[in-house]
């Protein structure tokens, strides 16, 4: 295993090492230094005493809800593109016709108990109508209310 | 007749009260003998207490400290719920552990395994004995201080072989035999770094290497010395790192390859022994730093005398914890920073590198006394 090497390349890199090697640690020692003497860096949360000003990150994925602006309209045109991405059948759209014979949304039905928040269905819409919401206490003791319509008002095509 | 006597401050204290007091007494009742029997045993009381105090009223302070500390370091909060920022919590830990039911697995010896954690916590309890706390606070003023130390500390690696041996228990056999290697093979470095300051300083008694840093800062044997003395503080906290088994070097409880090490199947009272062993150790091993580097209970005085005085008028023992407080401070953070080398890199550094470098240091060491000093 041990392969063959000169003595002089042997003391060559035990003092080569001499010196990475501290350097390396101090390195590493000052990364722990600047986290210890930030709290600023703090990731952690507490929790349930600081449930009114928590906020959760960008990413952070939680419930479906629909795009709505001020008057409740929404931008789905059903096209069911979100039902397709959907990996466990949590989406069905169930589109309906207005007065100009219009295909249009008619309701929107959301499976929260078998959506896994993968966030497929908020890459598959082709108009931006859907999004992941930020709020994070989405326990129920009803199991009746996991199934909601997200749209309040029917699509206007 | 033979009386015994501890020879510190405290009880040449004792040793003039005790015959005032018993001059009150009826005429029956005094005799030169009875007083020093007295005096005795009323300066090891307050010697046993004060050193229990030092050593297990440190524990609990550290278990906090360490969880905070470690919490910093990986951007956490730590113990945040019972009490002030957590305070209470690890007093909820000890009570916990102390109310446990304890028990040996099947076929362990029994008498070996309840033996190991209480020789384990000899040595840490003995060192603490010795070391200066201030001018006057000393238990034992031993003038063979630094060999005592040296030799006492073989009790830790006999209480870990014997509590892995004994629990009938393959990792944990596993672990004390890894264990009992590693603080053998450091204790070597461990034993050369004091000799070092031994050399340098012309004594073996832990008051008299204190005395010898008096003056500034620049007199401690950190700096006294240019460039040796530092090399020497840092090979010294390599080396008793090692010796304590704490992380980077913590081979003897690798948790992710031992599921625990030695003390894999001790619990309750018996495991706590072990926990508050590691961290009485911590505390003794800094404390013997801060006695032989960092100038012991001598305030850290700069040379202004403006400044010195007010430094002066803080007590020693202040000092003294402040110093060790950093110091532990300082391998906690060494603790939660670096990653554990294998086993064999483990006695790799310490053969190839760390005896090696001792051994140069204390022929410079040897050199610069009779060049200089």
């Amino acid at each position: 295993m041990a392969e063959k090497i000169s003595f002089f390349q042997y003391w060559n890199r035990y003092l080569k090492r001499c010196i990475t090697g501290p350097w390396s640690l101090l390195c590493g020692l000052s990364v722990t230094l600047k986290y210890f003497f930030n709290p600023k860096r703090i990731v952690t949360e507490q929790y349930p005493e600081n449930r009114k000003t928590l906020k959760m990150h960008e990413r952070y994925r939680g419930r479906l809800e629909m795009i709505e602006d001020a008057e409740g309209n929404n931008h789905c045109t059903a096209c069911g593109m979100c039902e397709r991405a959907c990996p466990n059948a949590s989406i069905n759209v169930l589109p309906t016709k207005n007065i100009a014979g219009k295909k249009v949304l008619g309701r929107y039905v959301y499976h929260f108990a078998s959506c896994t928040q993968c966030g497929l269905c908020v890459e598959a819409c082709p108009f931006g109508a859907i999004r992941m919401g930020q709020e994070f206490e989405v326990s129920t003791t009803d199991p009746s209310t996991l199934e909601m319509i997200l749209n309040k008002k029917e699509g206007q095509g | 007749m033979f009386v015994p006597s501890v020879t510190n401050p405290i009880g040449d204290f004792v040793r003039e009260l005790v015959p005032q007091v018993a001059a009150f007494l009826p005429a029956s009742l005094q005799s030169d003998t009875l007083n020093s029997v007295v005096a005795f045993l009323i300066n090891a009381l307050i010697c046993v207490v004060a050193v229990c105090l030092v050593n297990i009223g440190s524990a609990p302070i550290l278990i906090y400290m360490e969880r905070k500390v470690c919490a910093h370091v990986q951007c956490r909060l730590g113990p945040m719920r019972l009490g002030w920022h957590g305070t209470i919590q690890t007093v909820a830990d000890v009570l916990k552990m102390l109310f446990k039911e304890v028990y040996a697995p099947s076929g362990a010896d029994k008498l070996m395994f309840y033996l190991a954690p209480l020789i384990v916590l000899i040595g840490p309890f003995i060192v603490c004995a010795l070391i200066p706390f201030g001018r006057n606070l000393v238990v034992a003023d031993v003038s063979m201080g630094i060999p005592l130390i040296i030799a006492v500390n073989g009790f830790g690696v006999l209480g870990i072989l014997l509590g892995g041996w004994s629990s009938n228990n393959k990792y944990s056999l596993l672990g004390a035999l890894r264990s009992g290697a590693q603080m053998i093979s450091y204790e070597i470095s461990f034993a050369m770094i004091l000799l070092f300051v031994v050399m340098i300083s012309g004594s073996t008694n832990l008051m008299s290497i204190t005395m010898g840093q008096e003056g500034t800062i620049f007199d401690w044997w950190v700096f006294k010395i240019p460039v040796l003395g530092l090399i020497a503080f840092v090979l010294f906290f390599i080396s008793s790192t090692a010796e304590m088994n704490r992380a980077p070097f913590d081979i003897a409880e690798a948790e992710q390859e031992l599921t625990g090490g030695y003390h894999t199947e001790y619990n309750g009272t018996p495991f706590a022994m072990f926990y508050l062993a590691e961290y009485i150790a911590l505390v003794t091993n800094s404390a013997l730093a801060t006695t032989c580097f960092l100038g012991g209970f001598l305030p850290p005085c700069i040379g202004v005398a403006f400044i010195d005085n007010y430094l002066n008028m803080v007590p020693g023992v202040i000092w003294f914890f402040a110093k060790v407080y950093f110091m532990i401070w300082c391998y906690m953070m060494v603790r939660w920073t670096f990653v554990r080398p294998r086993v064999d890199q483990l006695m790799d550094f310490e053969w190839k590198f760390l005896l090696p470098v001792n051994l140069l240091l204390l022929v410079a060491g040897a050199a610069y006394i009779a060049l200089v000093g």
